[in-house]
């Protein structure tokens, strides 16, 4: 098998993340990862991406849905 | 906040009317209802509206809910319908099952500008020409405000099944086989589209961190 190169490695990085890559696949994509400054900052960048969006703050309801779905729920008991 | 009870407490309590229980479901879980309500229509009012109707569906049916799933899913699969359904009349989706076969163009191609890469007839083709800029560390505030708005306006770009599987995995933090099982899409789908959803969303920050650069 040969060597992955960075334009293969981008394409591959959820694959890895996910833990879908097969013993042979993912030893490649480590070996290329230990040689490949740009492309451990590539995947550092998704990981960072992925803890960001995860930090996203909530969204919430309107107080006036909130209320009249708790009027709701008050009334049907 | 108090913590989420199990689901045969929490049912039990929402059955005989405790408007705690409810007030706990209700503000735990909208804002996730709402992020991926948006995967499926066109503004943030209609949005809403899908996730008003979707809670007086809950308390209109609690009592029909069997546990067959976490109750969770199953409101989220009620949201999903009534989404749809309304995407549908904005003529704004595709349904989602009709993409276990066939790709659309958002589907396939690189997830990074070729051109980034060196070609072929090169010493070293398919390698970087330049790597990719360093970001600020955590320490330097990764994500400002700015960097959230941002993120949070990307997310709305997403293609809508891309949306909607990031938004289920990273922004709700779902496990793979649960947002298969809501989205009703298979594995090898979902993670095609969570890597493409991942790619684009990193490139923003790129961009973005690339002209804030002093």
């Amino acid at each position: 098998m040969t060597d992955l190169d960075c334009q293969q490695f981008v394409e591959q990085v959820t694959a890895f993340l996910e833990g879908g890559l097969d013993p042979a696949e993912e030893q490649r994509f480590v070996d290329h990862l230990a040689l490949c400054d740009g492309c451990d900052r590539y995947l550092d960048q998704v990981r960072q991406t992925v803890h960001a969006l995860r930090e996203l703050p909530a969204e919430a309801l309107s107080p006036e849905n909130r209320q009249a779905l708790l009027n709701t729920f008050r009334a049907k008991h | 906040m108090e913590g989420i009870p199990p689901d045969d407490v929490l049912v039990a309590r929402l059955r005989s009317g405790e408007e705690s229980a409810f007030a706990l479901v209700l503000d735990s879980w909208s804002g996730g209802m709402l992020r991926l309500a948006r995967s499926f229509v066109s503004t943030e009012e209609s949005a809403a509206e899908v996730v008003q109707e979707t809670w007086l569906a809950v308390i209109e049916g609690i009592d029909r809910f069997e546990g067959r799933s976490s109750l969770k899913t199953w409101i989220y699969r009620i949201l999903t319908n009534q989404a749809k359904r309304r995407g549908v009349r904005e003529h704004k989706v595709v349904p989602l099952s009709s993409i276990q076969t066939g790709s659309s163009a958002d589907d396939s191609g690189p997830t990074v500008d070729p051109a980034r890469f060196r070609p072929p007839g090169d010493p070293y083709p398919g390698h970087w020409w330049e790597f990719p800029a360093s970001w600020p560390t955590p320490e330097q505030g990764l994500l400002g405000g700015e960097a959230r708005v941002l993120l949070s306006q990307a997310l709305v770009e997403l293609p809508e099944r891309q949306r909607a599987v990031i938004v289920l995995r990273d922004v709700e933090g779902y496990s793979s086989d649960e947002v298969c099982d809501l989205l009703e899409i298979s594995p090898g789908n979902q993670r095609v589209l969570l890597h493409r959803a991942r790619a684009f969303l990193r490139g923003k920050l790129e961009e973005y961190y690339e002209e804030a650069k002093p």
